[in-house]
């Protein structure tokens, strides 16, 4: 029988909720890792069972824990008591240091500070897991300071892409939450193919599987940097794709919803008749790849949905033309805001949709965005949504 | 003598074990050799006290010895003789931040 695994990160550990495909029961099982604040909890493609957890906390740093039973049980990979006490350790899973040898690593330079001053890199945290779409023991991982990582050993160790960093990263500035590599896409057509993004440097591409990096941020403007069109320094909040059209990518940047389809070698504005154009997440239907779905918010100064109703907006469209979805969301007094991670959809027949809030709601839909009952209301605050589908 | 060492709330579960842990050290009883001891006993402690590429203590975390903070000393500088003697625990302790 088919059902879904809604996967979810809050400030204080990580839930899970699970319901058939008729996606109305739902059983909540967490807090994992109680305390801890989740960026990010993401299955592989081609094994559910195997679960990848970001963990972290300001005191005491970056913990990586995989689940191989479906999120039942969790390990830290890697962590595992050496045989002799003088031995190297086989591998530590929270080990991210930057690549900076002669070999593959590029030298760690400085990057951009709010002030305009140039300020060291340093690592802090794990931002986004995203899982290979062939092999369930090769993830991504994009972190802050923003750099991209990879495992093949399932977690136990892991390595920096470090090209990306040589892509003009002295000028990469943080956003308001921390220079942070927050999106990984993988080209479902071609492995080699890889986009990410970074608040606030923008889009970059691979099409040597991580060799060499090159900005995509042509066709953007943002009025808050010294140079509205700069190749870098935009703060893209995420992008999105659908499998089936891979060069075709739809962003929601600091203000402005973009559309590219040529890879991110063009992009052009299709915010259309959206209330706001200011948001986090942005989504692609599972079936249809030209229906996408965001949750304006009122502002860069007041991240909360524009007259406190809660609205999800979808274009069948591929953009510019938006209605607003708010059957079942509530239409007056909401001030919640949703993080960019925080938003997934299922690949059930009918698409089901979810997004958690900062007011610790998660909220589905099971008719792609008709109608929208809350799974729970009172976690901590959400920072991300994953879905799995099981069939 | 085990030296003993009082490990915070996230930590002692992370570890999955008890509070307070007793290491046994060779040699001079030192903040590095403490913490190298915890890590070889713990690994998956391994980056959550001392930074992975830096060594350097973790800027939220403090180290209290026999009611001293210990936290800018030497990791090389000897402990007091009770921390080494196992009479007083060496304290990893979060720093209070936040509300």
């Amino acid at each position: 029988m088919s059902g879904v695994r809604v996967l979810v990160g809050t400030k204080k550990g990580a839930f899970i909720l699970t319901s058939d495909g008729r996606r109305r029961d739902w059983e909540v099982s967490g807090p994992h890792f109680a305390g801890w604040e989740i960026y990010h909890v993401k299955g592989s493609p081609v094994d559910p069972d195997r679960i990848y957890a970001s963990q972290t906390s300001d005191w005491f740093g970056q913990i990586i824990q995989r689940s191989s039973d479906g999120g039942n049980t969790w390990e830290t990979p890697g962590g595992e008591k050496t045989p002799d006490p003088y031995a190297p350790p086989a591998g530590v899973s929270n080990k991210f240091v930057y690549d900076t040898s002669d070999d593959t690593g590029r030298p760690l330079t400085t990057h951009q500070w709010y002030d305009g001053t140039q300020h060291p890199w340093e690592f802090k945290r794990v931002w986004h897991l995203e899982p290979s779409l062939t092999d369930p023991d090769t993830v991504y991982a994009g972190v802050e300071d923003a750099a991209l990582f990879k495992t093949t050993d399932g977690a136990a160790t892991w390595h920096e892409l470090a090209a990306l960093r040589a892509a003009e990263g002295e000028k990469w500035a943080p956003g308001a939450g921390g220079l942070g590599l927050h999106t990984i896409l993988l080209d479902p057509g071609d492995e080699d193919r890889i986009y990410v993004a970074i608040s606030a440097a923008g889009a970059f591409r691979t099409d040597d599987g991580g060799q060499s990096w090159k900005p995509i941020n042509r066709g953007l403007r943002s009025q808050y940097i010294p140079d509205p069109e700069a190749e870098i320094g935009h703060c893209v909040h995420r992008i999105a794709l659908h499998p089936s059209k891979p060069e075709t990518l739809f962003m929601q940047k600091h203000w402005d919803i973009m559309r590219t389809d040529n890879a991110g070698d063009e992009w052009h504005e299709v915010s259309g008749n959206l209330p706001t154009d200011f948001g986090f997440p942005i989504e692609v239907h599972a079936h249809e790849p030209e229906t996408i779905y965001v949750v304006p918010i009122k502002s860069d100064s007041e991240h909360y949905p524009p007259e406190g109703k809660l609205r999800v907006y979808r274009s069948r469209t591929g953009g510019n033309d938006w209605e607003a979805l708010t059957d079942g969301l509530p239409q007056e007094n909401c001030y919640v805001n949703v993080l960019r991670d925080a938003m997934a959809v299922d690949s059930l027949d009918e698409c089901g949709v979810y997004f958690g809030t900062t007011g610790g709601q998660v909220y589905g839909s099971a008719d792609g965005g008709d109608h929208w009952t809350p799974i729970v209301r009172d976690l901590p605050a959400v920072y991300s949504v994953e879905v799995q589908t099981l069939k | 003598m085990a030296v003993r060492v009082v490990l915070p709330y996230h930590l002692k579960n992370l570890a999955a074990t008890g509070a307070e842990v007793a290491l046994e050290i060779d040699g001079p009883v030192t903040q590095r050799a403490v913490l190298d001891a915890l890590e070889d006993a713990y690994p998956v402690l391994r980056g959550t006290i001392r930074d992975h590429a830096t060594g350097a203590r973790r800027p939220l975390l403090r180290f209290f010895a026999c009611s001293q903070d210990v936290s800018h000393e030497s990791p090389d500088a000897a402990l007091p003789e009770a921390i080494a003697s196992g009479d007083e625990p060496f304290l990893i302790i979060g720093a209070i931040a936040g509300g």
